[in-house]
């Protein structure tokens, strides 16, 4: 398999699950600006916005955080090279330039979404259908997965592709946890005692965890077992733990493949010792902040090691 | 001025309406057919062709990046018969155009007999002085060629243009039957057709059996694309699935140890056989055009070595330039020893003096090529145009008389096209696809049939609004 395919194809499941943790994120959004105050909606939008990582771009083109704005600039908007559209796009782009290492039915399943998404974020999306577009996006971007899942050989070209969406995810779910987290926990005082459980609720909608948590929680809301399910509990497919167990397996499939292991194995490795046989209480002393930030960094390491060990650029 | 009158060859129908034998089982299953479910299959089909992305690019048209070439659903059809006197002549011609080929970089007896003007190539851009004295793996210069035929009457079928550079258009004869299969399953059982699916197998094999002495046993074959912003990206992309080769672009590649190797995520690995859709300017920066980004740098040099083939050879667009088309009769003749078995369309060479001035005199009359264009662009086609374009043409025809040819308007046959108003007839041509390697000639029976979508229009190209049919020949 040539380098820059499997760089196209790593980034191209990448960008699906950008697009897809994306639109989570607004629907979380959005759910809780209907349950406030105009102020307090704004602070939810201006947190979606940070979350992203997309304030620099939004603040260059806008003054207020009102839902229309927020919406029509994560979804469509030209002047944001991370919209939700334009993540697709890539997507498509980086399948169509490695057409011949995805099935049929995973370009189709891609081209598809494509050519729905561009319709549907033709112009800018009502509020009143705001739900329907969210649900759309996370739809498509189901479609791809499963045609992934049901049609392509389990060879190569299939863990990159797995591995970019669980460093993907693992990115996304560490970036809200830090958020959201810090701008709802002001001290660690705040830590286990009860909390305003609309915010976590909303943590937890942004993650689409939120019933899975209440099931294996039986309602109990706080901070602690929260951060728990998200961080460690790997039965939940949007944890860290979840993510690297994946990943972790994807890329033992490619030192299989190869016959051997590399740098990208040993950052793996390195990555997971700060996940394994921890307690939640031991990521709360050392800081929840801190912590998520080294995740953060070394989920960076591993991509960049994946990329030089298998020779992605020349 | 309406060119679908009496005279063309109607390839469905006879002049008294009767119904041609090539078409006599195809109209059987359509008089069956209930016509609001035919329409409502051409929206089947556009909508087929936009999901599996069968599109192409065109040049200077951002907003409209991925068009579609528009397909019809009548079947264009030759009979078994027909086909056999046909292929027999394309074979012939293919050889020719080799050897011709072999000739040309070599002792040029054909210029020595005094059979074809040297000046020809002096002036032509695609020869190659680097080619001089090299002989590609198995001799084979021309690995596929696409011969543009027309029609002018029953047994009457004519050579267009001989396209041995990098003819494109294969990934739609493919994905025409696939459609028209997927569509019209009952179709394919009441009427007998000999099958194109076979392309992409024989490709590979015609393509593995060109490869150089030091390929492995089984060798490694790749297909170089411009990228995806080129026009027939789907096609290259196509048929490297097709084939189980890999899709490389120029920055995959590079020399090492002698060998034009490709980046895999397990370090480099070398190619044998390179199917590249990439122009010879654009191959190697080292050799042609130092600004390329689309080719590899010092992969002549491997070539010249013998270490790996390229397909189509570098310098056979010498073959596609129109003054050397008007000179096919001779070569194949001279090559063949034999009498050409598909003729020229009659050709005026501007450069004769004489020609040009009856060329200048019946500008109106005539269809007016450059002779290094292809894809329709830059040409005159004298009964369509206004007084003013053809006296603009006129100028730049006066001023570089050698740099065109030309042509009469030729009496295309028609095929009939489903419209909203039922069938009507339209202009085609037929474009066969030829692959040649030491072990033979192959041709897939059919071929892609281009057809003028507008009424009149004698322009079938895909740049141009040209559409598509399916093309059968039939297994009688």
């Amino acid at each position: 398999m040539l380098g820059r395919t499997a760089n196209n194809i790593f980034w191209m499941y990448r960008y699906l699950e950008r697009a897809e943790n994306t639109a989570r994120l607004l629907e979380a959004g959005h759910r809780m600006s209907l349950t406030r105050t105009a102020d307090a909606a704004s602070a939810e939008w201006r947190s979606v916005i940070t979350t992203l990582g997309m304030r620099g771009d939004y603040e260059d083109h806008f003054e207020d955080y009102s839902a229309a704005h927020v919406c029509d600039f994560v979804l469509r908007s030209r002047h944001n090279p991370q919209s939700v559209f334009t993540m697709f796009e890539n997507a498509r782009t980086n399948a169509r330039a490695s057409r011949s290492a995805i099935t049929g039915e995973v370009w189709e399943a891609v081209n598809e979404g494509w050519m729905a998404l561009r319709d549907m974020l033709a112009k800018q999306v009502r509020e009143s259908n705001l739900g329907a577009a969210l649900a759309a996006i996370r739809r498509e971007s189901s479609l791809a997965r499963g045609a992934t899942h049901g049609s392509m050989l389990r060879n190569e070209i299939y863990s990159f592709a797995r591995s970019g969406t669980f460093i993907e995810r693992a990115d996304s779910t560490a970036r809200i946890l830090d958020v959201k987290y810090y701008l709802l926990l002001p001290s660690l005082a705040y830590v286990g005692t009860a909390l305003d459980t609309s915010q976590w609720d909303n943590v937890l909608q942004s993650l689409s965890g939120e019933r899975a948590y209440r099931w294996l929680n039986s309602g109990r809301m706080d901070a602690r077992s929260i951060a728990d399910f998200l961080i460690l509990d790997d039965r939940f497919p949007r944890s860290l733990a979840f993510c690297y167990s994946a990943l972790r397996e994807n890329l033992s499939a490619l030192a299989r493949l190869h016959g051997e292991e590399g740098a990208a194995h040993v950052a793996m490795r390195q990555a997971e010792m700060a996940l394994s046989d921890r307690r939640i209480e031991d990521i709360f002393d050392q800081g929840l902040h801190e912590f998520l930030l080294e995740f953060i960094a070394s989920n960076q390491t591993i991509a960049n090691t994946i990329a030089e060990e298998y020779r992605f650029n020349a | 001025m309406d060119q679908s009158s009496a005279e063309n060859f109607d390839e469905m129908r006879k002049p008294d309406g009767s119904i041609r034998e090539a078409y006599s089982g195809y109209n059987q299953w359509l008089s069956e057919q209930d016509p609001a479910r035919m329409r409502g299959k051409g929206f089947e089909a556009e909508r087929f062709f936009r999901r599996t992305g069968i599109t192409f690019n065109v040049y200077g048209e951002s907003d409209a990046e991925e068009r579609l070439i528009p397909f019809d659903m009548v079947p264009r059809i030759i009979t078994g018969g027909e086909w056999r006197r046909l292929s027999r002549g394309i074979e012939q011609r293919v050889r020719a155009l080799n050897a011709f080929m072999h000739d040309l970089y070599h002792r040029q007896e054909i210029i020595r007999s005094g059979r074809l003007p040297e000046r020809l190539f002096r002036h032509n851009s695609a020869w190659l002085p680097e080619m001089v004295g090299f002989t590609p793996p198995g001799s084979v210069y021309t690995h596929i060629t696409g011969i543009d035929l027309v029609r002018t009457g029953p047994e009457d079928f004519r050579v267009l243009e001989d396209n041995a550079r990098t003819p494109s258009g294969v990934s739609y004869m493919l994905e025409n039957r696939e459609t028209m299969m997927a569509m019209f399953p009952e179709l394919f059982t009441q009427v007998k057709v000999r099958p194109v699916s076979t392309y992409p197998r024989h490709l590979a094999k015609s393509l593995a059996a060109c490869a150089p002495d030091c390929a492995s046993e089984v060798p490694t074959v790749a297909v170089l694309t411009p990228g995806i912003y080129n026009s027939a990206y789907f096609e290259h992309a196509f048929l490297a699935d097709q084939m189980g080769a890999e899709l490389v672009e120029g920055s995959d590649l590079r020399v090492i140890g002698g060998r034009v190797q490709m980046r895999t995520t397990r370090g480099y690995k070398p190619i044998d056989v390179l199917y590249r859709r990439v122009d010879d300017d654009f191959l190697d920066p080292l050799t042609f055009n130092p600004d390329s980004v689309l080719g590899i740098p010092g992969i002549m040099d491997v070539y010249r070595a013998g270490r790996i083939t390229i397909a189509n050879a570098p310098g056979t667009g010498v073959a596609d330039d129109k003054a050397i088309y008007s000179f096919m009769p001779e070569i194949v003749e001279f090559y063949t020893g034999e009498k050409p078995l598909l003729p020229n369309v009659q050709t005026w060479r501007c450069a004769d003096p004489d020609s040009l001035k009856y060329v200048l005199d019946n500008l109106e009359e005539l269809v007016v090529k450059e002779v290094h264009g292809s894809g329709g662009y830059g040409m005159l086609i004298g009964p369509t145009s206004s007084k003013r374009e053809i006296r603009k043409f006129r100028e730049k025809l006066e001023a570089r008389p050698e740099n065109y040819i030309a042509q009469p308007t030729l009496a295309l046959s028609t095929c009939p096209i489903y419209t909203r108003k039922g069938l009507a007839p339209r202009h085609v041509d037929l474009r066969p696809f030829v692959l040649m390697s030491p072990e033979g000639i192959d041709i897939t029976p059919g071929g892609l049939t281009r057809v003028a979508m507008k009424k009149g229009s004698l322009v079938v190209n895909s740049s141009q609004g040209g559409g598509t049919k399916d093309s059968w020949v039939l297994d009688d």
